[in-house]
């Protein structure tokens, strides 16, 4: 835990400071705002990761379109503060199942002692924005192009779900 | 790449400077531009020619009394302006303001962060700057404020794909040393440098230029696209209910981003601190970065002023108008420019 | 960098964070939002296991979930804007019947 990287040790801690905020605070705007912070949280450790291409992605589409997305539907569904709920009854259920999801997870990783290791070199960056768009346009194309495709269906059915409907439907 | 801290620092306090002094300067342009195009003088009593009326502004703003309205969010309500001033101020450490200077052997690159990826920061930072506004609106609890930030929230999101699209257009006349494409502004300029004047992208991709500079028109909310600040329409949409300091750093943040928004467009499109003649050379001594760094900031200033003079010369959009240009007009626009230019780089006649 | 524990630690952390926020709560856009938590934690799994193998296969993976997830909370949120004009209300609880 002593020889962690400062940089690793700085991001870690806003990204988990923001989701530890995100899931208890009860104002919707707030929670959105801490989320906002873990994923800056986790661009920076992209960035230690040698990968600043998928860093500036994270803060472009997810910090900087898909958040302004959530705040824009939080801020016009202005929801009454008597809407706000804290950690509810399930509170004590939902942390076991966090818990054992983070037991699950981690249980086999401790036992791995080659984990523990740093690989060299130390500037050695291979997921640029070079190798990443050899990768997508060659081997990935194909994926691509369906996300791309997923994109275009995603933007049709919400414009289609959250338009105003004309004729009142009955109950 | 790694370069001395003590050097990257003080590259980072001399472009801070300059982006900080360049403030003061447009707010000044500004005043005294629009005056001679209204066949007025402007601020002339402070200093000689007024060039101390900034001084006056920004002392007046430091003892305006703060006013935050009741039901504000405090943090939020004080870290929003910071927030559109902070990513202003940061797009500007990926701009090159000269080329390569070499004193001894050390070759030092005349730019702060000289990443592959460049503009991506630049746009990562409008993209943030939009907390500024939304954040800004919302905390004032107030629905002037709470409509004005979200239209130009709406606004700055819109303009960001044709921002985007037509950046992508242009990059892909950028090389870096090795033949590849990049990211960064360095190798932008680079290549307009070693092509000479007629290698300018402004040359070569017109349309782009055009789009890219509509679209910075929409991001740094400058007329004809500044509804959403508007006094007539919104009483001053976002920013009605800030004062005294935190005023003046909105104020900061707009000016700021119009100059950074103006480096950026010189670096893409009017082949950065180029000027056949004078600063031809990558690999400069001091004098020679001087002439850069001058024939750079000539530049600037020329796409600033253009900035202010539009400001004073056309009327404003209705929201509904902006709001289809920037969908229905800008936007298929930009994608066929991007179709037409990777056909023309692909058929390699770029 | 940090050894691959250290992102793999801290990867599992946040998903069960995501977890916990998504069991507790009832309101539809902090459901949302957790969502997104536990997408973003796979997101640094795999890029820190991309870097790790010195290849970018994984950074690609994260790239398609990135744009995938973006789709995700178009529609999401969409469903709940659509939902919330109807019922008035985006707690989970209250709309368990597809009849009024």
């Amino acid at each position: 835990m002593a020889d962690l990287p400062f940089s690793f040790l700085f991001f870690s801690t806003v990204a988990l400071t923001g989701a530890v905020n995100t899931v208890t605070h009860r104002n919707p705007v707030h929670a959105a705002l801490w989320l906002v912070s873990a994923l800056l949280g986790i661009a920076g450790l992209f960035l230690t990761l040698g990968s600043a291409f998928l860093a500036s992605v994270q803060v472009l589409v997810y910090a900087g379109a898909i958040m302004v997305l959530f705040l824009f539907v939080v801020m016009l569904l202005n929801l009454e503060a008597s809407m706000f709920e804290g950690l509810s009854s399930g509170r004590c259920a939902s942390i076991v199942a966090g818990a054992a999801t983070v037991a699950l997870i981690l249980f086999p990783l401790v036992e791995d002692d080659s984990l523990w290791t740093v690989p060299e070199p130390r500037f050695h960056a291979p997921a640029s924005a070079r190798t990443l768009s050899q990768l997508l346009f060659h081997e990935y194309v194909l994926p691509f192009e369906m996300v791309s495709l997923v994109l275009l269906v995603a933007m049709v059915g919400a414009i289609h779900l959250a338009r105003r409907t004309r004729v009142s439907e009955g109950a | 790449m790694t370069e001395p801290f003590f050097l990257s620092f003080l590259k980072a306090l001399v472009v801070f400077a300059i982006a900080l002094g360049a403030v003061p300067a447009l707010v000044l342009a500004e005043r005294r531009v629009s005056a001679f195009m209204q066949y007025r003088v402007g601020p002339n009593r402070v200093g000689p020619l007024g060039t101390l009326q900034p001084l006056a502004d920004l002392i007046k703003m430091i003892f305006k009394e703060e006013v935050r309205p009741d039901g504000a969010s405090p943090w939020i309500f004080s870290a929003a302006p910071a927030i559109t001033a902070i990513c202003a101020l940061a797009t500007a450490a990926i701009v090159p303001f000269g080329g390569v200077l070499v004193v001894g052997e050390r070759r030092i690159p005349l730019i702060v962060a000289d990443v592959e990826i460049g503009v991506l920061v630049a746009l990562a930072m409008s993209s943030m700057a939009v907390y500024g506004l939304t954040l800004g609106g919302w905390s004032s609890n107030s629905k002037y404020s709470l409509l004005g930030g979200l239209r130009s929230s709406a606004q700055m999101i819109s303009y960001e794909l044709t921002l985007g699209l037509s950046l992508i257009s242009v990059l892909l006349l950028s090389r870096d040393p090795e033949g590849f494409g990049s990211f960064g502004l360095r190798s932008a300029v680079e290549t307009q440098a070693q092509g000479g004047l007629l290698s300018w992208n402004v040359f070569k991709a017109p349309i782009s230029f055009l789009l890219f500079t509509i679209a910075s028109f929409a991001e740094t909310h400058r007329l004809p696209f500044d509804l959403p600040e508007a006094e007539p329409e919104l009483v001053g949409g976002y920013h009605t209910e800030y004062s005294a300091m935190r005023f003046g750093l909105f104020f900061l943040g707009e000016y700021a981003a119009m100059f950074v928004s103006s480096c950026i467009i010189v670096c893409l499109f009017l082949g950065g601190w180029h000027l056949p003649f004078v600063a031809d050379e990558v690999e400069v001594d001091g004098f020679g970065a001087l002439l850069q760094l001058g024939s750079f900031l000539l530049k600037v200033g020329a796409v600033t002023f253009f900035f202010i003079h539009v400001r004073w010369t056309l009327p404003r959009f209705r929201y509904d108008q902006l709001m289809s240009l920037g969908w229905k007009v800008l936007l298929p626009v930009a994608l066929l420019n991007l179709l037409v230019m990777g056909s023309l780089v692909a058929l390699k006649v770029f | 960098m940090a050894p691959l524990n250290a992102y793999l630690i801290l990867s599992a952390l946040l998903f069960g964070l995501g977890v916990a926020g998504f069991a507790a709560r009832r309101n539809l856009l902090m459901m949302l939002m957790s969502v997104e938590l536990m997408l973003n934690a796979g997101n640094l799994a795999l890029v820190a296991c991309a870097r790790r193998h010195a290849e970018a296969h994984g950074a690609t993976g994260a790239l398609m979930v990135i744009a995938v997830a973006a789709a995700e909370v178009a529609v999401g949120l969409a469903l709940v804007v659509a939902l919330f004009r109807l019922r008035r209300t985006v707690n989970a609880d209250e709309v368990r019947q597809i009849r009024a």
